[in-house]
Parts: structure tokens; sequence; C-alpha cells
């Protein structure tokens, strides 16, 4: 039965989004993304890692699609390994945000009074601190590496969630259905785990669909001042700043991890676009 | 009283969503006289805001489609009308009430500047003059001038109420679209508006088509009643005759459903069953289903309106032949 | 025996920016088993709130309120957690009250689920039979609210309700929000429960005709304030209060020509916040004196009729010097 449910609010959720043409080639791109970097061993022509300094700098040919790069590493496999990284970045760290978020933003909406107060002045005074700032501290701290990027971007990015999440679960608590819940004995554990979350969860939906492409995005300018993913992995933040040098005499090294970024994170945000007109009601008819 | 001042012919409105088409409006007829005032009586989904709607122009342009009819007032089809014509008469000659007096006010205007507004929209008048004219409508809606200048949310709900129809009736309109007007009120205030409303019709002479469930509602202002039933006008007659005289079985079924204060019966008796899907309406008479008179006949094919009485219209089988 | 339940004394109140308001003040009555109280009043009279703090959803700022003899003012989790199966609440709008994201069975289960020691079949079983006592078809087991009418919905109300075999039942509303030919089938079906388990109600509503039908006893509030209590037949036939008559002659009756005179109060109501001692009624009373003033008290006008004005006697012309007896 349980089974039935879901697949009933995700249809619920694809007949709306359907509608929208471009939340839908969005769709696509994104599990295009995601299967390259699955298969990325399959796809990569070279590996990633294989240099070839009498062929730096090459232009495109049908050997180097798109080139080579300063230590004549083919562009293109490097893309579609940095795929892999990016896509780590911005998932991963919303998901930690997230789920963090969710967690806070739900008991400090759901109980309100000093336990809200104190959880938002906390949040207050978190979010005073400049978010990348917050980041590169972390980062140096943790020191340089894929996995404290994500926490540190996770972090970063959990008072936004947490207080959306405060937002919708402050409405869904005054919904009747949830005094009738307690009025057949529903312990206040069952009723945010059962009741609010599933309810409140909408709008959080469209954010942690938008937070991959931000995290995507400050994911490669972490790894573009050095504090992300470390070479000779290749990263789309990383392959951009490796390029900086050559960038007069080379600009389109620089540019393909530009453009790689740009449609990941503009998929997201039209995808996010297009979830919060699937999941308003009032556009439903 | 006489002429006609509204006019509808053989209505009838669809709404399209995606997966299935709404039958909400079908084959309607009525006609307000001048100073006439008529109760749509009828449940949630009868159609009764629909027609309305479909009067004032202002269905839903994306869903709901106007399948037939015509829709005559003061002689002219205003389904035939262009919008900018449409907009002259709209809130001048012809103005609407809504339920919930709440939503159609905007919070951020004070209500002497909106009444003001929509003077100013249909009347070449100055500034001054509009104001002077939205101060008497508020007097004569019961509210003292001076709170020209207060905002909604300083109003009770009875207030606002009283507000929405000063501006109603600010252009002096010859038809008055009423929808549940005192729904969303506590009885004491209802009365209370009831009485006003009764007054100023009496006073302005304006017409009045009211949309209500509340058949204590109809008796206390209504010339005469049309009982809706799924997008269908059932019976249509005077107020004396629907209440002291109801023919069609739904109408005396919802009569017998109502908890009066002036019977002593122990039970209700209510209709049995629920109204038909609007989107999968049945062949025949759409009270069939329910109907404990129903035979073969009511299944297969509607039944016409019939004139039992001048002004008494009763669509039913039953009737016709003078079974009941 | 002793009544199934008895309110002393009860009051509730809220703190708000703009002071204190008083939603239920100093208000008592008893229930007997099998019986149904009708508690009518206006918006903001504080019925609601009665309701619900009978029922522990919210705490009592003062009073005392007995379930079968037992003192259950300030229960224990334990305690809480037995009275909840004992006493119930049917809500009134219901499409806010029930879970957009549950079925009808999964909704009509969850109080059994809660109560536990059940065997999943058991519960299954037990949703089925609820299900045909308020007259769902099986049809509608995996359907979701919205999928639904006013009146079905209202009758998962009805079953989640009774899932726990309760003795009390709040009702709040139950039929304001339903269409009059199904709240006629829903009124209906609230008898027969009643008569079939032996059920205590108590009948929260604006509508009095509504409550005709239902009550055995009825309560008219004003501003958190009971203004009048009598038996059902006595309470329509011997009006005392202003506001009593006032609100019955409110209603308007589906019947024509309409004879009855109306009597319109002017005003509308405010809000309980920080009152004065006097009759809350006042400011609307045609009948207000110096008098009224003063702290009003519920009166013993005849057998379990009780009325809170100290003009009563005037207005109704009453002239008999029977021995009053004071209801603290």
């Amino acid at each position: 039965m349980k089974k039935k449910r879901k697949q009933s609010r995700l249809r619920e959720i694809w007949h709306q989004l359907k509608k929208n043409k471009m939340a839908v080639v969005s769709l696509v791109v994104l599990i295009v993304l995601v299967l390259i970097a699955i298969f990325a061993p399959l796809l990569a022509p070279y590996s990633y890692s294989e240099q070839n300094v009498l062929n730096a700098n090459a232009s495109p040919s049908a050997e180097h699609l798109l080139g080579t790069d300063d230590l004549g590493r083919d562009i293109l496999s490097r893309l579609i390994y940095g795929t892999r990284q990016s896509l780590q970045m911005g998932i991963f760290s919303v998901a930690i945000g997230a789920v963090i978020g969710i967690i806070v933003g739900s008991i400090s909406g759901y109980f309100g009074s000093w336990v809200d107060n104190l959880c938002m002045r906390l949040l207050d005074i978190y979010q005073a601190i400049p978010m990348f700032l917050l980041c590169v501290a972390l980062a140096a701290i943790l020191g340089p590496s894929l996995r404290n990027a994500i926490i540190a971007l996770g972090l970063g990015v959990v008072p936004g969630f947490a207080r959306i999440m405060r937002a919708s679960v402050m409405t869904v608590r005054e919904k009747e259905y949830i005094e009738a819940a307690k009025s057949i004995n529903c312990g206040t554990g069952r009723i945010i785990i059962k009741h609010i979350i599933p309810n409140a969860i909408g709008p959080m939906i469209v954010q942690i669909t938008m937070g991959v492409g931000s995290c995507i995005l400050s994911g490669a300018a972490l790894s573009f001042i050095g504090l992300g993913v470390q070479p000779p992995i290749p990263e789309w933040g990383t392959m951009i700043s490796e390029a900086r040098s050559v960038m007069r005499q080379y600009p389109t090294q620089a540019l393909y991890p530009g453009i790689c970024v740009m449609i990941s994170v503009l998929a997201c945000n039209l995808l996010g676009d297009g979830l919060r007109d699937a999941l308003d009601p009032r556009l439903k008819n | 009283m006489g002429e006609n001042l509204l006019e509808i012919k053989n209505l009838s409105v669809e709404y399209h969503t995606d997966d299935a088409v709404v039958y909400a409006v079908n084959n309607i007829s009525f006609e307000v006289k001048k100073g006439e005032s008529i109760g749509l009586v009828g449940e949630t989904g009868a159609g009764k805001t629909t027609i309305a709607k479909s009067v004032l122009g202002i269905l839903p342009q994306l869903q709901a489609k106007i399948k037939s009819g015509e829709i005559y007032f003061e002689g002219n089809d205003l389904l035939k009308l262009s919008e900018k014509e449409m907009q002259k008469i709209r809130g001048n000659k012809i103005a609407m009430i809504f339920q919930d007096p709440m939503t159609a006010l905007n919070p951020i205007e004070t209500v002497g500047f909106q009444i003001a507004e929509a003077i100013k929209r249909h009347n070449k008048i100055k500034r001054q003059e509009a104001r002077e004219r939205a101060e008497d409508m508020l007097e004569m809606v019961g509210i003292p001038g001076e709170r020209y200048r207060d905002y909604p949310h300083e109003f009770s709900g009875g207030m606002k109420q009283r507000v929405v129809i000063a501006m109603a009736l600010a252009c002096n309109p010859e038809l008055l679209l009423a929808d549940e007007p005192t729904t969303a009120l506590d009885v004491t205030i209802q009365a209370q508006v009831l009485d006003m409303m009764r007054n100023l019709r009496q006073k302005l002479n304006t017409s009045v088509v009211l949309i209500t469930h509340d058949f204590g509602v109809v008796a206390d202002f209504c010339d005469s009643v049309a009982v809706t039933y799924a997008g269908e006008i059932v019976e249509r007659g005077s107020v004396d005759r629907i209440f002291n005289n109801p023919k069609h079985p739904y109408t005396q079924g919802l009569f017998e459903s109502i908890p009066r204060l002036d019977s002593n019966e122990n039970r209700l008796k209510p209709i049995k069953g629920l109204m038909p899907d609007p989107t999968h309406l049945p062949e025949g008479c759409r009270f069939a289903e329910r109907c404990p008179y129903a035979t073969e006949e009511c299944t297969a094919a509607p039944p016409e309106a019939y004139e039992i009485e001048p002004g008494h219209f009763v669509k039913c089988f039953k009737v016709k032949e003078g079974e009941k | 025996m002793t009544p199934l339940l008895e309110v002393k004394n009860l009051k509730k109140y809220f703190k708000t920016a703009g002071g204190t308001l008083h939603a239920v003040d100093n208000v008592s009555f008893t229930l007997d088993r099998g019986k149904t109280l009708g508690v009518v009043g206006e918006s903001g009279c504080g019925k609601t709130t009665l309701g619900r703090t009978v029922l522990h959803l919210t705490n009592p700022t003062d009073g005392e309120i007995f379930f079968e003899g037992n003192n259950i003012t300030n229960p224990s989790k334990h305690e809480l957690k037995k009275l909840r199966e004992d006493m119930q609440i049917i809500f009134q709008d219901p499409f806010s009250s029930l879970d957009p994201r549950m079925t009808v069975s999964e909704a009509i289960m969850e109080p059994l689920l809660l109560k536990g020691g059940m065997s999943k079949d058991d519960m299954r079983e037990q949703t089925r039979k609820l299900m045909d006592t308020v007259g769902l078809a099986e049809r509608f087991e995996h359907s979701y609210p919205h999928e639904l009418d006013g009146g079905r919905r209202q009758r998962i109300g009805i079953a989640r309700a009774l899932a726990l075999e309760p003795k009390f039942i709040v009702c709040d509303e139950p039929v304001s929000a339903l269409d009059v030919s199904i709240q006629a089938q829903v009124i209906n079906l609230m008898l027969d429960l009643q008569e079939e388990r032996g059920l205590t109600y108590m009948f929260v509503t604006h509508d009095l005709s509504v409550v005709k039908y239902i009550s055995d006893d009825i309560m008219v509030m004003y501003l958190g304030q009971v203004v009048e209590k009598a038996p059902a037949e006595e309470l329509f036939q011997n009006t005392l209060h202003p506001y009593s008559k006032a609100l019955l002659s409110a209603i308007a009756v589906p019947k024509y020509p309409n004879d009855t005179k109306r009597i319109l109060i002017e005003g509308e109501i405010t809000s309980p916040v920080d009152p004065k001692p006097g009759c809350r009624f006042m400011a609307r009373c045609r009948y207000a004196c110096e008098e009224c003033k003063n702290p009003q008290r519920l009166v013993e006008h005849a057998p379990g009729h009780f009325v809170s004005c100290c003009r009563y006697k005037e207005i109704n012309n009453i002239r008999e010097n029977k021995e009053e007896k004071v209801n603290e």
C-alpha cells in the first residue's frame, strides 16, 4: 500500500511537470549528466591523467575532439570524468544540508516558542558569516579534498533549507488534521514524521533541486581557488583554474568546463522552477 | 415590473480539464423582471456560481466553454459583446457580490478609496464628487461616513460585507448578482445584512439574482425561486408556489431534509445517495437515481420543463402525467 | 448515578498582545450517559474552545473536569492516553481534518495502530467493519480524501472517532460544511450510532435548528459565558435571555409567508479581551440598564432552566414569586 501512495504522488507531480517543456528538457539533461558520470570510464576516449606533453594545447582534431590542455591531456575525457566530481559536490552537499535543514526546521517550526527562538537566533548568527568565507574556512581547516568541500558546502546551505522547512511546517502545524492526530493519541515523534514532514516537504523539493545547481557552482568556485578537488583529478572548477595560465592563447580550454557548469546549473534551476509550478496546488485546475 | 431585464435562454457551460469535461450548466433558461428578486437555490456543484459568472462574462477563459445559449440583458446578447463593451456593463449595470468579504477588498487601500474608484471607473466625475458619493454609499449600508479612511482590516466580517455591498451598488446597477452574500456571516449579522439588503432593494428598485443554499434566506428575500440540480433548473416558480406547493421530487426532498425550528419531527428525512458526477451525467433525468418515484421512463430520456401553472415550471415526467 | 461528564467553573484564558482573552469563562455543566448537550453560539463565543478544553487538546486555565466521577483536570501522561480512548472528537471541516496524504483505510486504521495490541489482519478487519458502520463502500478503501465529497469525508472522520470505541464524543460543527441533503444523512447516522452504542455527545454548533434535532439539553454561549441553559423543548418554548431570543429569531426559517417578527440586534460580537465584570451582552442589548453592569450569575428559573440575566423577569413578564435557587 505504501508503494501505491509514493507512486501516486510522483505520478501527480510528473503529470503537472509534463506540461512544462523546459523542465522536461532540464530533467533529461540532468539524467544524461548522471549517466555520463556513472559510465565515464566507458565514454571517455582517454584516461583523465594520460599526458602527452608533445601534443600540449592542441586544437580540436579527430583524436582529441575538444583538443588537449597544457599538459597534453584530452579535454573531453577530463570533462567527462569531471562530471563525477561536480555532480557529487552538488548532490551530496545538498543532501547533507537538506537532512540537517529538515530536522532543524521541523523541530523549530513544530515546537515554536523558545525552541524556535533558539534555533533561529543560532541560524541568524550562522548566516551573518558569508557562506563562501565559511566554506573557505572549513575547507582550510579540514584540508582541501572533495569530501571536505562537500561537508563545507553542505553546512553552508543548512540555514536556507532550515528556514524554508520551518515556514512550511508552521503552516501545516495549524491544520486541523494535526489536532485530529493528537486526539487519537498520536505521539509527537509520529506526528512530525508521519503527518507534518510529508505534508510540508513540497517547497523543500524545489529548494533542493535549485540547491544542487548552486552547490555545483560553489563547488567549482572552491576548486578554482584550490580548496576543492585536488589535481590531477579533474573537476570543472579545477579545469578552469588550470586553464587560467593559458587563457589568453587558448581561451576555449576554460570555456568548455565553463559551459558544462552553466548547463548543469541552468538545468537544475529550470527543473526547480518547473517543480515549483507542478507542486503549487493553486496552479492546478 | 413586466419587462424582462435579464433573459437567459438555453445556456450550457462546460469546463474542460486535462482528463475530463465537467458539464456545469446544462440548458438553463430563466428570466429576471425589472425590480424582481430571484433566488437560485441548490447544493454545492449545482452550477449556481457558473451561471452568475457567465452573465458577468468572468468565466475562467482557458477551461470554460459556453456551449450554447443566449444571455439577453436589456435586449442585448451579452455573449456577443466584445470585452470592451462588457467592461462598460460590468460593475456599472451589472454588479456582483462574492461570498467571502475578506478577499473581495484590497487590504492596502482604504475602503472609501475603493468605493470611489469603483464610481470613477464608470462615471466621469471629479475626485471630490466621487468621494462624497462614496461616503453616501457607506452611510446607506449603515457605516458612518467618517470611516471612509479606514482600512479593511479595521472592519469586522459583517461590516466588510456591507462595504462590499456598498461597492457593488456604487454605480446604481440595474442587476445585482449576489453569490451567497451572507453564508460567511453569523446568524445575527446575517439577519442585519439581509434586512439592509431588502431595504436597499426596495429603495433602489434593483433586480437581484440571489445565489444561496439556504431556503430560509430565499423566503426572506426573494419573489421567485429557481431550484438547481446538477446544472439544471428542475423547478421554477414564485416563492409561494415553491414553498407551499413544491412539485419536483428533489425540491420536496430538500424541504424534508432541512432541519426546521417550526417542526416537531424527531428524524430528518434525507435524500438518499449523492449528486451525480458532473463529468458523467446520466442519460435521463439527472435526479432519477435518487428519486423515490423514478420509473424506466425517467432513466431513458431527460424530461422537458412543463408549465403546470402560469410561471411554475417543473422538469419531471410524473408531474406532467399528474400522477402525484 | 454519577454523570458521565461534569465540568465545574471551567476557564480557559489566552494571553494575546491586547490583553487576556477570556475564551471560556466560568462554564459549568453536567452531562449524563447517552444524552446530548448542544452548545450554541456565534463565532468567538468560546464553544469550540470549550470542547477542546474538555478533551484536553488545550489545558484549562482554571476549574475542574470530572469524567465518570474521576477528577481529570490534570491527568498524567498515562491517564491522558486512557482518556483519549474514552473521549473523542469529530471535526467541523472534513476537508482539513484529514491528512491529505493518507488513504481512507490508513486514516481509519491509525487510531487502532496507535492503541496497539492488534494484529494487522484484525486491524484491517476492524477498519472494514467501521467503514461499513458509517456507510462507506469498501471500494473507497484506497481513495484519498481529496477524491471524495464532503459527506463521505465526514464519514471518515466519524469512523476514526468511533475506532477506539469511546463513550463520549465532542462533535464540533460536524455538519455545517455539508449540503442540506447530505447534512440530514450525517445527522441521522450520528443519531443511529448514539442509539446503538449508547454514546454521549457534546454537539457544538452555530445552527439552532440542527441542535434542536439532536440535543437533550441546550446551552447558549455568548463571549465565553453561558447565558442560558435548558432542556431543548423548554429552551425553544420558553426562551428567557434576550440574546437567545435574538439568536432564535435571526434564523431564516424556510417558510413562506413568514410572519415571525425579527428581533434585530444592533452591532457585532466583540472579542472577550479583558472583559468588564458586568453582562457581556449589555452593549447590544435593548434592555440594558445600570444594573447590568454588575456581575451576572446563572439563576434557575425552572427545574433545569438556567438564565444569566438580571432583568429576565421584567423582560418576560414573569410575575410569580417563586423561590429562586442560585446556581454557582
